[in-house]
Protein backbone atom coordinates (compact mmCIF):
# COMPACT_ATOMS: atom_id res chain seq x y z
CA UNK A 1 0.00 0.00 0.00
CA UNK A 2 1.34 3.69 -1.10
CA UNK A 3 0.66 6.68 1.43
CA UNK A 4 -1.41 8.19 -1.02
CA UNK A 5 -4.07 10.11 1.58
CA UNK A 6 -4.02 11.88 4.67
CA UNK A 7 -6.95 9.51 5.43
CA UNK A 8 -5.73 6.49 5.18
CA UNK A 9 -2.31 7.09 7.04
CA UNK A 10 -4.77 8.41 9.94
CA UNK A 11 -6.86 5.13 9.73
CA UNK A 12 -3.98 2.83 9.76
CA UNK A 13 -2.42 4.81 12.69
CA UNK A 14 -5.89 4.89 14.61
CA UNK A 15 -6.59 1.27 14.15
CA UNK A 16 -3.03 0.04 15.00
CA UNK A 17 -2.96 2.26 17.77
CA UNK A 18 0.38 3.80 16.60
CA UNK A 19 1.93 6.91 15.85
CA UNK A 20 2.12 8.10 12.19
CA UNK A 21 5.79 7.96 11.95
CA UNK A 22 5.78 4.24 12.93
CA UNK A 23 3.37 3.30 10.20
CA UNK A 24 5.77 5.76 8.02
CA UNK A 25 9.04 3.81 8.92
CA UNK A 26 7.81 0.76 8.50
CA UNK A 27 6.49 1.04 5.19
CA UNK A 28 9.26 3.21 3.78
CA UNK A 29 11.47 0.27 4.87
CA UNK A 30 9.30 -2.30 3.13
CA UNK A 31 9.62 0.02 0.07
CA UNK A 32 13.04 1.47 -0.11
CA UNK A 33 14.93 -2.16 0.83
CA UNK A 34 16.60 -0.83 4.07
CA UNK A 35 15.73 -1.63 7.59
CA UNK A 36 14.33 1.09 10.29
CA UNK A 37 17.17 1.51 11.71
CA UNK A 38 19.02 2.16 8.70
CA UNK A 39 16.06 4.72 7.67
CA UNK A 40 16.53 6.50 11.20
CA UNK A 41 20.02 6.58 10.77
CA UNK A 42 20.15 8.35 7.62
CA UNK A 43 17.52 10.51 8.79
CA UNK A 44 19.69 11.53 11.86
CA UNK A 45 22.43 12.83 9.63
CA UNK A 46 19.99 14.97 8.08
CA UNK A 47 18.88 16.32 11.18
CA UNK A 48 22.80 17.12 12.18
CA UNK A 49 22.66 19.36 9.19
CA UNK A 50 19.80 20.56 10.09
CA UNK A 51 20.73 21.68 13.36
CA UNK A 52 24.72 23.08 12.15
CA UNK A 53 22.50 25.48 9.54
CA UNK A 54 20.26 26.72 12.31
CA UNK A 55 22.84 26.92 14.80
CA UNK A 56 25.16 29.07 12.28
CA UNK A 57 22.31 31.20 11.49
CA UNK A 58 21.27 32.41 14.85
CA UNK A 59 24.89 32.93 16.10
CA UNK A 60 26.55 34.67 13.11
CA UNK A 61 25.09 36.91 10.48
CA UNK A 62 25.17 35.13 7.64
CA UNK A 63 24.98 37.14 3.77
CA UNK A 64 23.82 36.09 1.07
CA UNK A 65 26.11 35.77 -2.47
CA UNK A 66 23.89 38.38 -3.94
CA UNK A 67 24.38 40.81 -0.92
CA UNK A 68 20.55 41.73 -0.59
CA UNK A 69 19.79 40.03 2.54
CA UNK A 70 21.66 38.95 5.78
CA UNK A 71 21.63 38.28 9.30
CA UNK A 72 17.80 38.10 9.49
CA UNK A 73 17.57 35.06 11.87
CA UNK A 74 20.56 36.39 13.98
CA UNK A 75 18.73 39.50 14.64
CA UNK A 76 15.68 38.04 15.70
CA UNK A 77 17.17 35.04 18.10
CA UNK A 78 18.60 38.10 19.90
CA UNK A 79 15.10 39.39 20.46
CA UNK A 80 13.73 35.95 21.64
CA UNK A 81 13.50 36.50 24.93
CA UNK A 82 12.10 39.93 25.29
CA UNK A 83 9.63 39.86 22.30
CA UNK A 84 5.92 40.15 21.68
CA UNK A 85 4.70 36.53 20.50
CA UNK A 86 6.69 34.53 22.83
CA UNK A 87 10.31 32.67 23.30
CA UNK A 88 9.27 29.80 21.33
CA UNK A 89 7.66 30.96 18.69
CA UNK A 90 10.74 33.30 18.03
CA UNK A 91 13.12 30.95 18.33
CA UNK A 92 11.75 28.87 15.86
CA UNK A 93 11.67 31.69 13.51
CA UNK A 94 14.86 32.67 14.34
CA UNK A 95 16.08 29.54 13.62
CA UNK A 96 13.80 28.99 10.02
CA UNK A 97 15.48 32.02 8.71
CA UNK A 98 18.84 31.35 10.18
CA UNK A 99 18.91 28.21 7.82
CA UNK A 100 16.99 30.14 5.16
CA UNK A 101 20.28 32.60 5.64
CA UNK A 102 22.81 29.77 5.20
CA UNK A 103 21.50 28.51 2.12
CA UNK A 104 21.29 31.90 0.28
CA UNK A 105 25.06 32.08 1.33
CA UNK A 106 25.93 28.88 -0.52
CA UNK A 107 26.02 27.09 2.68
CA UNK A 108 25.00 23.15 3.85
CA UNK A 109 21.32 22.47 4.00
CA UNK A 110 18.70 19.76 3.95
CA UNK A 111 15.74 20.43 1.38
CA UNK A 112 12.77 20.25 3.40
CA UNK A 113 10.94 19.73 1.24
CA UNK A 114 13.05 21.83 -1.04
CA UNK A 115 15.56 24.12 -0.97
CA UNK A 116 13.64 27.85 -0.96
CA UNK A 117 11.43 26.69 2.04
CA UNK A 118 14.03 24.89 3.92
CA UNK A 119 14.11 26.71 6.82
CA UNK A 120 10.34 26.01 8.30
CA UNK A 121 10.71 22.49 9.28
CA UNK A 122 14.19 22.85 11.12
CA UNK A 123 13.09 26.14 12.93
CA UNK A 124 10.01 24.31 13.90
CA UNK A 125 10.99 21.31 15.14
CA UNK A 126 14.84 21.93 16.69
CA UNK A 127 12.84 24.65 18.85
CA UNK A 128 9.90 22.16 20.24
CA UNK A 129 12.36 19.39 20.68
CA UNK A 130 14.39 21.96 22.69
CA UNK A 131 10.91 23.12 24.49
CA UNK A 132 9.82 19.53 25.47
CA UNK A 133 13.46 18.19 26.44
CA UNK A 134 12.56 15.39 23.64
CA UNK A 135 16.06 13.68 22.04
CA UNK A 136 17.17 13.89 18.57
CA UNK A 137 15.34 9.73 18.14
CA UNK A 138 11.80 11.36 18.83
CA UNK A 139 12.44 14.69 16.85
CA UNK A 140 13.03 12.18 13.96
CA UNK A 141 10.63 9.94 14.35
CA UNK A 142 8.69 13.25 13.69
CA UNK A 143 10.68 14.22 10.47
CA UNK A 144 8.97 11.05 9.30
CA UNK A 145 5.56 12.06 9.74
CA UNK A 146 6.88 15.23 7.97
CA UNK A 147 7.64 13.73 5.08
CA UNK A 148 4.53 11.70 5.01
CA UNK A 149 2.42 14.99 4.68
CA UNK A 150 5.10 15.88 2.09
CA UNK A 151 4.33 13.12 -0.17
CA UNK A 152 0.91 13.20 0.17
CA UNK A 153 0.81 16.74 -0.61
CA UNK A 154 3.22 15.85 -3.95
CA UNK A 155 0.62 12.86 -5.02
CA UNK A 156 -2.17 15.27 -4.34
CA UNK A 157 -0.97 18.80 -5.38
CA UNK A 158 2.35 19.77 -5.36
CA UNK A 159 5.79 21.14 -3.90
CA UNK A 160 7.10 23.14 -6.53
CA UNK A 161 6.80 26.93 -6.61
CA UNK A 162 7.26 27.11 -10.45
CA UNK A 163 3.58 24.89 -10.08
CA UNK A 164 2.01 25.80 -7.41
CA UNK A 165 2.86 29.01 -6.21
CA UNK A 166 4.93 29.45 -2.40
CA UNK A 167 1.65 27.92 -0.78
CA UNK A 168 3.59 24.82 -2.32
CA UNK A 169 6.87 25.39 -0.70
CA UNK A 170 6.27 27.25 2.31
CA UNK A 171 2.70 26.17 2.57
CA UNK A 172 3.79 22.79 2.18
CA UNK A 173 6.81 23.04 4.83
CA UNK A 174 4.84 24.84 7.20
CA UNK A 175 2.14 21.83 6.82
CA UNK A 176 4.78 19.49 7.35
CA UNK A 177 6.18 20.78 10.27
CA UNK A 178 2.93 21.37 12.18
CA UNK A 179 1.98 17.30 11.95
CA UNK A 180 5.00 16.56 13.08
CA UNK A 181 5.26 18.91 16.17
CA UNK A 182 1.24 18.28 17.12
CA UNK A 183 3.16 14.44 16.96
CA UNK A 184 6.17 15.15 18.83
CA UNK A 185 4.22 17.06 21.33
CA UNK A 186 1.41 13.89 22.35
CA UNK A 187 -1.33 14.87 19.70
CA UNK A 188 -2.84 12.02 18.12
CA UNK A 189 -2.63 10.81 14.55
CA UNK A 190 -6.01 12.93 13.83
CA UNK A 191 -4.78 15.98 15.66
CA UNK A 192 -1.91 16.53 13.04
CA UNK A 193 -4.37 15.84 9.93
CA UNK A 194 -6.43 19.03 11.46
CA UNK A 195 -2.92 20.89 12.03
CA UNK A 196 -1.85 20.10 8.30
CA UNK A 197 -5.03 21.65 7.08
CA UNK A 198 -4.74 24.85 9.42
CA UNK A 199 -1.09 25.73 7.98
CA UNK A 200 -2.49 24.98 4.25
CA UNK A 201 -5.64 27.19 4.97
CA UNK A 202 -3.62 29.96 6.04
CA UNK A 203 -1.44 30.63 3.25
CA UNK A 204 -3.54 29.38 0.39
CA UNK A 205 -3.36 31.16 -2.85
CA UNK A 206 0.21 32.55 -1.63
CA UNK A 207 2.22 33.20 -4.90
CA UNK A 208 5.80 32.85 -5.62
CA UNK A 209 7.34 35.84 -6.43
CA UNK A 210 11.26 36.07 -5.71
CA UNK A 211 13.18 39.05 -6.19
CA UNK A 212 15.66 39.26 -8.80
CA UNK A 213 14.30 35.16 -9.16
CA UNK A 214 16.62 34.65 -5.89
CA UNK A 215 15.94 32.36 -3.02
CA UNK A 216 16.06 35.24 -0.93
CA UNK A 217 13.22 37.90 -0.92
CA UNK A 218 10.90 36.91 0.71
CA UNK A 219 11.54 33.61 0.79
CA UNK A 220 13.89 33.98 4.01
CA UNK A 221 11.29 36.10 6.20
CA UNK A 222 8.74 33.34 4.40
CA UNK A 223 10.56 31.15 6.27
CA UNK A 224 10.30 32.78 9.38
CA UNK A 225 6.37 33.04 9.06
CA UNK A 226 5.50 29.48 8.32
CA UNK A 227 7.38 28.21 11.23
CA UNK A 228 5.19 29.93 14.15
CA UNK A 229 2.27 29.37 11.50
CA UNK A 230 2.81 25.62 11.56
CA UNK A 231 3.77 26.29 15.99
CA UNK A 232 0.02 27.69 16.28
CA UNK A 233 -1.59 25.36 13.82
CA UNK A 234 -0.14 22.78 15.78
CA UNK A 235 -1.50 24.62 19.35
CA UNK A 236 -4.77 25.02 17.74
CA UNK A 237 -5.01 21.07 16.50
CA UNK A 238 -4.06 20.20 20.34
CA UNK A 239 -6.35 22.49 21.78
CA UNK A 240 -9.28 20.18 20.17
CA UNK A 241 -10.20 22.49 17.46
CA UNK A 242 -11.24 20.63 14.01
CA UNK A 243 -10.80 21.78 10.29
CA UNK A 244 -14.52 21.91 9.01
CA UNK A 245 -12.93 21.40 5.23
CA UNK A 246 -11.21 17.57 5.75
CA UNK A 247 -7.28 18.04 5.22
CA UNK A 248 -7.27 15.69 2.36
CA UNK A 249 -9.36 18.47 0.50
CA UNK A 250 -7.95 20.88 1.82
CA UNK A 251 -4.53 19.37 -0.28
CA UNK A 252 -6.17 19.05 -3.35
CA UNK A 253 -7.85 22.50 -2.99
CA UNK A 254 -4.25 24.17 -2.90
CA UNK A 255 -3.07 21.89 -5.86
CA UNK A 256 -6.04 23.73 -8.06
CA UNK A 257 -5.01 26.63 -6.55
CA UNK A 258 -1.81 26.77 -7.79
CA UNK A 259 -2.98 25.75 -11.14
CA UNK A 260 -5.38 28.94 -11.19
CA UNK A 261 -2.14 31.28 -10.63
CA UNK A 262 -1.16 32.95 -13.56
CA UNK A 263 2.79 32.33 -14.78
CA UNK A 264 3.63 35.98 -13.47
CA UNK A 265 3.12 34.46 -9.57
CA UNK A 266 4.99 31.57 -10.30
CA UNK A 267 8.48 31.78 -9.93
CA UNK A 268 8.92 33.57 -12.86
CA UNK A 269 9.93 36.86 -10.93
CA UNK A 270 7.21 38.62 -13.47
CA UNK A 271 4.88 39.46 -10.74
CA UNK A 272 4.07 40.43 -7.23
CA UNK A 273 7.03 41.84 -5.28
CA UNK A 274 10.05 41.04 -7.87
CA UNK A 275 7.74 43.35 -10.46
CA UNK A 276 7.34 46.32 -7.78
CA UNK A 277 10.17 49.24 -8.71
CA UNK A 278 12.28 48.19 -5.90
CA UNK A 279 12.41 44.50 -6.81
CA UNK A 280 13.04 45.87 -10.36
CA UNK A 281 15.75 47.48 -9.20
CA UNK A 282 17.42 45.04 -6.87
CA UNK A 283 17.41 42.82 -10.22
CA UNK A 284 19.16 45.53 -12.30
CA UNK A 285 21.81 46.19 -9.41
CA UNK A 286 22.74 42.17 -8.69
CA UNK A 287 22.22 41.31 -12.75
CA UNK A 288 22.56 44.54 -14.58
CA UNK A 289 20.90 45.82 -17.55
CA UNK B 1 8.18 7.93 -3.30
CA UNK B 2 11.92 8.02 -1.77
CA UNK B 3 11.26 9.59 1.70
CA UNK B 4 14.74 11.58 1.34
CA UNK B 5 13.20 12.79 -1.89
CA UNK B 6 10.81 14.78 0.32
CA UNK B 7 12.97 15.58 3.31
CA UNK B 8 16.43 16.03 1.10
CA UNK B 9 18.79 15.89 -0.70
CA UNK B 10 21.13 17.60 1.74
CA UNK B 11 22.57 20.06 -0.74
CA UNK B 12 24.78 23.36 -0.80
CA UNK B 13 22.21 25.94 -1.54
CA UNK B 14 20.37 28.26 -2.74
CA UNK B 15 18.96 26.32 -5.40
CA UNK B 16 18.39 23.17 -6.01
CA UNK B 17 17.82 23.47 -10.26
CA UNK B 18 20.53 25.96 -10.16
CA UNK B 19 23.14 24.68 -7.87
CA UNK B 20 22.90 21.03 -6.90
CA UNK B 21 21.58 20.67 -11.03
CA UNK B 22 24.71 22.72 -11.83
CA UNK B 23 27.08 20.51 -9.76
CA UNK B 24 25.44 17.15 -11.00
CA UNK B 25 26.14 17.84 -14.71
CA UNK B 26 29.41 19.42 -14.02
CA UNK B 27 30.36 16.37 -12.28
CA UNK B 28 28.82 14.37 -14.98
CA UNK B 29 30.77 15.77 -17.72
CA UNK B 30 34.03 14.83 -15.82
CA UNK B 31 33.06 11.37 -15.77
CA UNK B 32 32.07 11.51 -19.38
CA UNK B 33 36.10 12.97 -20.42
CA UNK B 34 37.28 10.31 -17.89
CA UNK B 35 40.55 11.53 -16.21
CA UNK B 36 41.24 15.00 -14.67
CA UNK B 37 40.13 18.10 -16.83
CA UNK B 38 42.61 20.53 -17.19
CA UNK B 39 40.87 23.37 -19.29
CA UNK B 40 37.10 23.44 -19.41
CA UNK B 41 35.16 26.06 -21.60
CA UNK B 42 31.38 26.03 -20.29
CA UNK B 43 28.50 28.19 -21.77
CA UNK B 44 25.41 28.91 -19.65
CA UNK B 45 22.19 29.35 -21.54
CA UNK B 46 18.74 31.04 -21.08
CA UNK B 47 17.95 31.08 -16.82
CA UNK B 48 21.09 29.52 -16.48
CA UNK B 49 22.96 32.53 -18.07
CA UNK B 50 20.41 35.01 -16.81
CA UNK B 51 19.91 34.40 -13.27
CA UNK B 52 22.81 31.82 -12.69
CA UNK B 53 25.47 34.41 -10.96
CA UNK B 54 23.04 34.97 -8.02
CA UNK B 55 22.58 31.49 -7.55
CA UNK B 56 26.14 30.82 -7.35
CA UNK B 57 25.33 28.25 -10.72
CA UNK B 58 29.14 29.28 -12.38
CA UNK B 59 30.97 27.96 -9.14
CA UNK B 60 28.28 25.17 -9.06
CA UNK B 61 29.00 24.11 -12.38
CA UNK B 62 33.18 24.69 -11.48
CA UNK B 63 32.68 22.25 -8.74
CA UNK B 64 30.74 19.94 -10.65
CA UNK B 65 34.27 19.47 -13.31
CA UNK B 66 36.35 19.28 -9.80
CA UNK B 67 34.50 16.24 -8.97
CA UNK B 68 32.73 17.60 -5.94
CA UNK B 69 28.82 16.58 -5.30
CA UNK B 70 25.84 18.60 -3.88
CA UNK B 71 26.63 18.74 -0.60
CA UNK B 72 30.32 19.58 -0.85
CA UNK B 73 30.84 22.75 1.21
CA UNK B 74 33.83 23.68 -1.26
CA UNK B 75 31.30 24.63 -3.93
CA UNK B 76 31.29 28.05 -2.92
CA UNK B 77 35.13 28.49 -2.99
CA UNK B 78 34.79 26.30 -6.20
CA UNK B 79 36.98 29.13 -8.27
CA UNK B 80 39.86 28.78 -5.46
CA UNK B 81 39.83 25.16 -5.49
CA UNK B 82 39.74 25.35 -9.34
CA UNK B 83 42.90 27.06 -8.96
CA UNK B 84 44.45 24.72 -6.57
CA UNK B 85 43.86 21.89 -9.01
CA UNK B 86 45.10 22.98 -11.72
CA UNK B 87 41.94 23.57 -13.90
CA UNK B 88 41.75 26.46 -16.39
CA UNK B 89 38.13 27.68 -16.79
CA UNK B 90 36.25 29.82 -18.50
CA UNK B 91 32.52 31.04 -18.08
CA UNK B 92 30.74 32.00 -21.56
CA UNK B 93 27.43 34.01 -21.16
CA UNK B 94 25.52 31.93 -24.36
CA UNK B 95 22.36 33.84 -24.00
CA UNK B 96 19.11 32.76 -24.82
CA UNK B 97 17.97 29.49 -27.28
CA UNK B 98 14.80 28.97 -27.29
CA UNK B 99 15.34 25.43 -28.47
CA UNK B 100 17.31 24.83 -25.60
CA UNK B 101 16.38 23.87 -21.72
CA UNK B 102 15.59 26.62 -19.51
CA UNK B 103 18.62 25.60 -17.57
CA UNK B 104 21.14 24.59 -20.18
CA UNK B 105 25.05 24.07 -19.73
CA UNK B 106 27.46 23.17 -22.35
CA UNK B 107 31.18 21.91 -21.60
CA UNK B 108 34.04 21.98 -23.68
CA UNK B 109 36.66 19.98 -21.25
CA UNK B 110 40.07 19.00 -22.12
CA UNK B 111 42.34 16.22 -20.44
CA UNK B 112 45.74 15.42 -20.87
CA UNK B 113 44.27 12.94 -23.14
CA UNK B 114 41.13 13.49 -24.10
CA UNK B 115 38.74 16.27 -24.94
CA UNK B 116 34.70 15.95 -25.20
CA UNK B 117 31.37 18.07 -25.36
CA UNK B 118 29.15 17.52 -23.11
CA UNK B 119 25.57 19.46 -22.99
CA UNK B 120 23.10 18.86 -20.61
CA UNK B 121 20.14 20.60 -18.19
CA UNK B 122 19.31 20.72 -14.92
CA UNK B 123 15.58 19.64 -15.55
CA UNK B 124 13.69 20.38 -12.12
CA UNK B 125 14.08 20.15 -8.20
CA UNK B 126 18.17 19.09 -8.75
CA UNK B 127 17.66 16.44 -11.34
CA UNK B 128 19.43 16.51 -14.21
CA UNK B 129 19.95 15.14 -18.24
CA UNK B 130 22.48 15.22 -20.34
CA UNK B 131 21.14 15.65 -23.74
CA UNK B 132 24.30 15.47 -26.34
CA UNK B 133 28.16 13.96 -26.22
CA UNK B 134 30.75 15.00 -28.92
CA UNK B 135 27.45 15.54 -30.91
CA UNK B 136 25.31 12.40 -29.88
CA UNK B 137 22.26 12.92 -29.25
CA UNK B 138 21.88 10.70 -25.83
CA UNK B 139 19.57 11.08 -22.99
CA UNK B 140 20.59 9.73 -19.22
CA UNK B 141 20.02 11.24 -16.09
CA UNK B 142 23.42 10.34 -14.18
CA UNK B 143 20.63 8.43 -11.39
CA UNK B 144 22.43 4.96 -12.08
CA UNK B 145 25.88 3.31 -12.62
CA UNK B 146 26.03 4.31 -16.36
CA UNK B 147 28.50 2.79 -19.22
CA UNK B 148 28.53 4.47 -21.99
CA UNK B 149 30.27 3.06 -25.26
CA UNK B 150 31.18 5.03 -28.64
CA UNK B 151 32.17 2.15 -31.26
CA UNK B 152 31.80 1.22 -35.03
CA UNK B 153 27.83 0.52 -35.83
CA UNK B 154 28.44 -3.23 -36.86
CA UNK B 155 26.76 -6.73 -35.42
CA UNK B 156 28.42 -8.41 -32.00
CA UNK B 157 29.77 -4.82 -30.26
CA UNK B 158 26.76 -4.55 -27.81
CA UNK B 159 26.54 -8.23 -27.25
CA UNK B 160 30.31 -8.09 -26.48
CA UNK B 161 29.86 -5.41 -24.05
CA UNK B 162 26.71 -6.86 -22.15
CA UNK B 163 28.82 -10.38 -21.91
CA UNK B 164 31.28 -8.60 -20.08
CA UNK B 165 28.96 -6.80 -18.02
CA UNK B 166 27.31 -9.94 -17.17
CA UNK B 167 30.29 -11.85 -16.51
CA UNK B 168 30.80 -9.34 -13.90
CA UNK B 169 27.08 -10.31 -12.24
CA UNK B 170 26.23 -6.59 -13.42
CA UNK B 171 22.29 -6.22 -14.02
CA UNK B 172 20.94 -3.82 -16.88
CA UNK B 173 18.13 -1.42 -15.48
CA UNK B 174 18.48 0.31 -19.15
CA UNK B 175 20.13 0.42 -22.41
CA UNK B 176 19.65 2.63 -25.28
CA UNK B 177 21.56 2.55 -28.87
CA UNK B 178 22.09 6.06 -30.55
CA UNK B 179 23.91 6.05 -34.09
CA UNK B 180 24.76 8.79 -36.68
CA UNK B 181 23.81 6.48 -39.83
CA UNK B 182 24.29 2.72 -40.45
CA UNK B 183 27.90 1.28 -40.26
CA UNK B 184 29.21 4.42 -38.83
CA UNK B 185 29.88 5.24 -35.10
CA UNK B 186 27.25 4.59 -32.51
CA UNK B 187 26.64 5.60 -28.79
CA UNK B 188 25.15 3.48 -26.18
CA UNK B 189 24.02 3.61 -23.03
CA UNK B 190 24.06 1.27 -20.12
CA UNK B 191 22.29 2.51 -16.71
CA UNK B 192 22.98 -0.73 -14.27
CA UNK B 193 21.95 -1.55 -10.55
CA UNK B 194 25.53 -2.66 -9.36
CA UNK B 195 28.84 -0.52 -8.59
CA UNK B 196 30.96 -0.93 -11.87
CA UNK B 197 34.14 -2.16 -11.21
CA UNK B 198 37.39 -0.54 -11.72
CA UNK B 199 39.34 -1.63 -15.28
CA UNK B 200 35.45 -1.97 -16.97
CA UNK B 201 36.04 1.49 -18.84
CA UNK B 202 39.83 -0.42 -20.28
CA UNK B 203 38.59 -3.54 -20.19
CA UNK B 204 35.58 -2.41 -23.09
CA UNK B 205 38.59 -0.08 -24.67
CA UNK B 206 39.91 -3.63 -25.72
CA UNK B 207 37.40 -4.87 -27.77
CA UNK B 208 37.54 -4.45 -31.35
CA UNK B 209 34.98 -1.85 -32.91
CA UNK B 210 35.09 0.12 -29.57
CA UNK B 211 36.65 3.69 -29.74
CA UNK B 212 35.80 5.23 -26.71
CA UNK B 213 34.15 3.68 -22.89
CA UNK B 214 33.16 5.83 -19.98
CA UNK B 215 32.10 5.06 -16.56
CA UNK B 216 30.03 7.20 -14.35
CA UNK B 217 29.18 7.18 -11.22
CA UNK B 218 25.70 7.87 -9.94
CA UNK B 219 25.62 12.02 -8.86
CA UNK B 220 22.47 11.59 -6.96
Amino acid sequence: MSINSLEKLIHLAEERNRKISSIVKEQKAKEQGMTERELTDKMLKYYEVMKQAANRGVFEQIHSISGITGGEGFKLWQAAEKGLSGSVVLKASARAMAVSNVNASMGKIVAAPTAGSCGIIPGALITVTEKLNKSDEEAVDALFTAAAVGEIIARNATLAGAEGGCQAECGSASAMAAAAVVELAGGSPRQAGHAVAFALKAVMGMVCDPVAGLVEVPCIKRNGMGAAQALLAADMALAGIESVIPPDEVIKAMGEVGCMLPQQLRETALGGLAATPTGKEIQKRVFGG
Amino acid sequence: MNIFDIIGPVMIGPSSSHTAGAVRLGNLARHILGEEPKKARIILYNSFASTGKGHGTDRALVAGILGFLPDDERIRTSFEEAKKAGLEYELVDGGSKEKLHPNTAEFFLEGPENTTRVVGASVGGGRVMVSSIDGFKTEFSGEYHTVITIHKDIPGIISSVTSCLSKKNINIAQMRVFRESRGEKALMIIEADEILPEGIKEELERINGIFRAMNISPVY
